[in-house]
């Protein structure tokens, strides 16, 4: 028997399913990104990105992950999301609702550079640059859509010359005009203010 | 008093005081010995119940809990002792009940090391509590408690374990009294949309043929009035889900029994006619729904509930009604015209009928043959004048308790909804003897689930906590023999169950007890065990092959009930 599950999870599209960028923000206390992840597991989520760091506001951590699903299953998940303690605010969003690059870099083999001018070539289609080059490698840098950044790994790996590629993920912006999480933190903290001032009475 | 430097293990102490509590079940061990050293000097403030297994700390904490309405605490040490809580933690947090769990920890220039005893305890409980924290340091004793304690009771609760490193017990800082009621990423009771109150009274005012579904969230609201009143003004029929057996009294005129696989007839058959569904606080379990494709597809439903995340997951919401029900309830109904539906709830009757023909009587009042487990349970109910706490175990024990036990008070009854998990019942009652010190607890157990924590009746005897236990033995795991023999073609694999003599192993405990086998013995024998002061042990032996019945199979609709086999 060879060492292959049977059920494997679909990394591609399936019927009835879209590519959802969802937006969490949390506070920084350790051990929330395996909270996050675990509600993706529970529902059978494939995580196609995934993408950490702290936002524009102290102490509290962004999250930008990519998954695979349907509007009924994501409406519940950033339910189950939110209901974790720790988490501030979870929201989902289709590919035309945020701003989304994806940092790409591609680590190729020097001499088939110089053989080979078609590379070079298709570096500057697509707007990539070169950042290092030595006598074994060069390092090609580009940002964009990640279908950008995959259609130009392809490209390179046509002509066999990739050594490593690694792509960042996407990070996103929401494209609405209102900043919800800020909304949403000095209502709490107005709420909050106010509790205090109940429970001093 | 902000100078004076206290350990973590006194921060602690200080911290469980200022939070109220006076009960603590739990068991020693390497890791948490600091704390237990802190204890013995604050034993006259913290009662601690030595139980005989840490998972039965759990259950014990949930029993005290669910009848108390406070949170439940438990201390076990690091390794096992929080492994063996993990049955618990996840029992508390399917069903609802606030509890804070503290395990000990290596220290922390140890964690990580495969030290012994050492287990990753966050990661093991967080996807199963509320909240999962590791103390580090004793400077965050007395924040984590406060937030515990605000998180396990505040909302929906649930259970939160902190995990409390040596260092951080022996360690000293200061300790500042305090608690903690806001916590700015947490919305524990979501706004009320005032627009959900009208649509919700509107589709009420509107029904023709209107069916409530109670669940805990009734009784963890404290809203059991505000229902009341709600079901009466516009005379709505109402059912019940296991957990929220109480809060509604079982001879109300407008209850219509136990809802779900082995509920009412008639509460199943009219969930597929009514035209709108009302949802109080509870969460469609697939042991409510049957077939979730087919369930209530007629109806227009609203849902009452406190946690957001419980809104459209199973059973789409035409209004969701966010909120505290206490709050919520009242609200909508303000705007309820009287009614009565007397047609409506008319038409439940030949099912109760059916039902009381088919099932009711042959249980509860058979003339011949060996005893029947519902026949135990009413008379128990009746002669503990339906005012008894009931906790069961899981099984046929306690569907039957469900089934047949009558309840007159809100929060009376204890059991394990969502997890069903075997020996809860033991020690979830000597938990409720400790919250509610002034009502008689009953628990009935099967003969599985009571092996499963036998080893509480040394907890039992050293407490003298006066648990009334009812053994129904028929000598099988029921519940699993009952499903061999509908879908397994009788056979009965693993279910018979050689049994040890129970009256004996009750003596070596110094638990009085009493073996019932006949008819016209049994009611003397729960007056005995009634009478007799603190704990007692009542074996009814019971029909071995019986079936807990109305059923409704899994997979198939809601409606689609059998009434024998």
């Amino acid at each position: 028997m060879t060492d292959k599950p049977h059920i494997t999870i679909d990394t591609a599209p399936s019927e009835g399913t879209q590519l959802y960028t969802i937006i969490v923000f949390s506070e920084n206390l350790a051990g929330v990104l395996n909270l996050v992840t675990n509600v993706f597991t529970r529902r059978q989520l494939n995580i196609e990105s995934l993408n950490v760091s702290p936002s524009g506001v102290d102490h509290i951590h962004r999250y930008t992950i990519t998954t695979y699903t349907d509007e009924h299953t994501v409406q519940t998940l950033v339910k189950q999301l939110e209901k974790k303690i720790d988490v501030i605010q979870a929201q989902y969003f289709l590919s035309d609702e945020v701003f989304v690059m994806d940092q790409a870099l591609y680590k190729i083999a020097t001499a088939r550079l110089i053989e080979n001018r078609e590379i070079s070539k298709a570096i500057r289609f697509f707007d990539g640059h070169i950042v290092e080059v030595n006598a074994t490698y060069a390092i090609v840098s580009k940002n964009g859509l990640p279908e950008e950044t995959l259609a130009l790994y392809r490209k390179l790996k046509s002509f066999g010359c990739i050594l490593q590629y690694v792509s960042s993920g996407v990070v996103a912006v929401t494209k609405s005009q209102r900043e919800e999480l800020k909304e949403f933190l000095s209502l709490r903290e107005e709420e909050g203010r106010q509790g205090q001032q109940l429970s001093e009475i | 008093m902000k100078d004076i430097q206290l350990t973590g293990a006194e921060i602690l102490m200080r911290a469980l005081i200022d939070e109220g509590v006076d009960t603590l079940f739990g068991y020693p061990g390497g890791a948490i010995m600091p704390v237990y050293d802190a204890l013995y000097d604050y034993r006259d403030r913290l009662n601690h119940i030595l139980v005989r297994h840490e998972q039965a700390a759990t259950h014990a904490a949930e029993g005290y809990a669910r009848v108390s309405g406070r949170t439940g605490v438990c201390i076990v040490t690091s390794g096992p002792g929080a492994t063996n809580t993990v049955t618990g933690v996840a029992d508390a947090m399917v069903d609802s009940t606030p509890m804070v769990v503290i395990t000990g920890q290596v220290g922390v220039q140890m964690l990580g090391s495969d030290a012994f005893q050492e287990i990753d305890v966050v990661d093991i409980m967080q996807p199963i509590s509320k909240w999962a924290y590791q103390i580090r340091s004793p400077k965050d004793v007395a924040w984590a408690i406060h937030r515990a304690f605000y998180i396990a009771g505040s909302g929906r609760p649930g259970p939160v374990v902190l995990d409390f490193a040596k260092n951080a017990q022996v360690e000293k800082a200061p300790y500042e009294a305090g608690t903690i009621d806001f916590i700015r990423s947490y919305v524990p009771i979501p706004p009320t949309e005032k627009e959900s109150i009208t649509q919700a009274a509107a589709l009420i005012n509107e029904a023709k043929r209107p069916l409530v579904l109670v669940g805990q969230g009734v009784e963890l609201g404290h809203a059991q009035h505000e229902l009341r009143h709600f079901i009466e003004k516009a005379g709505l029929p109402a059912g019940c889900t296991l957990l929220g057996l109480s809060a509604l009294p079982t001879a109300h005129p407008l209850n219509v029994g136990m809802l779900g696989m082995h509920g009412s007839l008639g509460s199943n058959k009219k969930t597929q006619e009514c035209d709108v569904l009302i949802a109080v606080g509870m969460r469609f379990d697939d042991r409510i729904t049957g077939k979730l494709s087919t369930y209530a597809r007629q109806a227009k439903v609203i849902h009452f509930d406190i946690d957001p995340s419980e809104i459209n997951k199973n059973v789409r919401a035409d209004v969701a009604v966010l909120g505290d029900c206490k709050e919520t309830l009242a609200a909508v109904t303000a705007l309820l015209r009287p009614n009565s539906h007397d047609e409506w709830r008319e038409s439940f009757r030949p099912y109760d009928e059916e039902e009381r023909a088919a099932v009711i009587e042959p249980q509860v009042h058979p003339t011949a043959g060996p005893l029947r487990m519902g026949e135990v349970v009413r008379r128990v109910s009746e002669l503990t004048g339906d005012k008894a706490v009931l906790v069961t175990d899981v099984g046929q024990n306690q569907l039957m308790a469900a089934r047949y036990f009558r309840f007159t008070e809100p929060r009376s009854i204890v059991t394990s909804g969502g997890m069903g998990t075997m020996g809860y019942g033991l020690p979830a009652a000597i938990g409720a003897t400790f919250g509610a010190p002034d009502r008689t607890v009953c628990v009935f157990l099967g003969d599985g689930g009571l092996q499963m924590s036998i080893q509480e009746m040394g907890t039992i005897m050293e407490q003298g906590a006066p648990v009334k236990i009812i053994l129904l033995n028929n000598n099988y795991l029921g519940n699993v023999r009952q499903w061999q023999a509908l879908f397994f073609s009788h056979r009965y694999s693993f279910t018979p169950m050689a049994n040890p003599d129970y009256e004996k192993v009750a003596e070596a405990y110094h638990i009085p007890a009493l073996t019932v086998t006949d008819r016209d013995k049994l009611d003397d024998a729960i007056r005995t065990m009634i009478a007799t002061p603190g704990p007692f042990l009542l074996q009814a032996a019971v029909l071995e092959e019986d079936n807990v019945m109305p059923m409704c199979c899994p997979g198939h609709d809601v409606d689609d009930m059998i009434l024998t086999c």
